[in-house]
């Protein structure tokens, strides 16, 4: 009984797991926000944090409230998830590197 | 050599599969997720555009000029606020507590609605004041992007209404609760993509 609660609680969350997903991605939300709005680093350095904090808290969501995890139920997800992001880098860093490359070597004046 | 060790990796793969998936409802949640990462790909695609996109003002205004942030803030609490009251939901749902779920759905409806109204404010602000889609690349770029979450939202409140009405009518069924897992899947995946939307349009865009 004990084994099948926690079966239950590791594949589908708990109100605790919610909750710490929940205030992880509150101070991942604010702290961005208030180094826009109040600018006190400077500007590369802020780009650096307010990214950083967007991958993790993607991450956080991935986890607390989308459930995936390493476990060998959430497995087909995870590599379906992983090769979807290969394609995604792909396809977003080619598109920018070859659009701002003709940007670069035809238009630019 | 080669040809033996496929044959077993597939094998194993089937004996896996068998497992892992002997109802169709799990089979039914992972389409479900195979059909979120191409939308993924669809997102990533608009994303691209308005990356490169983005710096195309044709002197109209820049994101600097036409953002405010303590809106954009207001809006992501109401998205984020939405996301735990489904996960509420769905573990009413476990509970099989049928009132829990209609009450915790109507809550995720009403904060979900809100983020709805506070977009649709935001276009027709934007759009009377002349920086509509067609004002520049920019924009275009902006409203693509910004509207096709809007969309999916919307599209999420009214799978939220009928799923209510179903989950009111019939109960806690079987097929109810794969819906019900589909769902929550979607309504977490559009957080995750607002992220990337906050994150590239709005704050970077103000930098």
């Amino acid at each position: 009984m004990a084994n099948a609660h926690n079966h239950a609680e590791a594949s589908h969350g708990s109100v605790k797991s919610y909750a710490i997903g929940f205030i992880l991605s509150v101070i991942l939300t604010v702290i961005p926000f208030g180094l826009v709005m109040y600018p006190s680093l400077p500007k590369d350095m802020t780009i650096l944090i307010v990214v950083a904090f967007a991958v993790i808290q993607i991450v956080v969501h991935l986890y607390y409230f989308l459930h995936l995890d390493t476990s060998p139920a959430q497995r087909s997800n995870v590599s379906a998830g992983l090769f979807t992001a290969v394609v995604i880098a792909l396809l977003v860093g080619l598109s920018l590197w070859i659009m701002f490359s003709i940007h670069t070597n035809m238009m630019a004046k | 050599m080669s040809s033996h060790v496929i044959n077993a990796d597939v094998a194993h793969g089937h004996d896996h599969e068998h497992e892992e998936h002997h109802d169709s409802g799990e089979m039914t949640v992972f389409g479900f997720w195979l059909y979120l990462m191409t939308d993924c790909i669809l997102f990533a695609s608009i994303f691209a555009a308005y990356a490169v996109l983005s710096g195309n003002f044709a002197g109209g205004p820049s994101g600097h000029d036409i953002f405010e942030l303590p809106y954009v803030l207001a809006e992501t609490a109401l998205l984020l606020f939405s996301s735990i009251t489904f996960g509420f939901a769905m573990l009413q749902m476990y509970k099989g507590n049928k009132k829990g779920v209609l009450g915790w759905l109507a809550i995720t409806f009403l904060l979900g609605a809100g983020f709805i109204a506070m977009e649709i404010n935001e276009f027709h602000l934007l759009i009377s004041e002349g920086y509509g889609p067609q004002r520049s690349g920019f924009l275009s770029a902006f409203f693509a992007l910004v509207g096709t979450h809007g969309l999916h939202v919307t599209g999420g409140l009214i799978w939220m209404a009928v799923m209510m009405y179903q989950i009111n009518k019939h109960g806690i069924t079987g097929t109810n609760k794969t819906r019900m897992s589909c769902l929550s899947l979607f309504w977490h995946f559009l957080d995750v993509v607002w992220i990337c939307v906050f994150t590239v349009v709005y704050l970077l865009g103000v930098l």
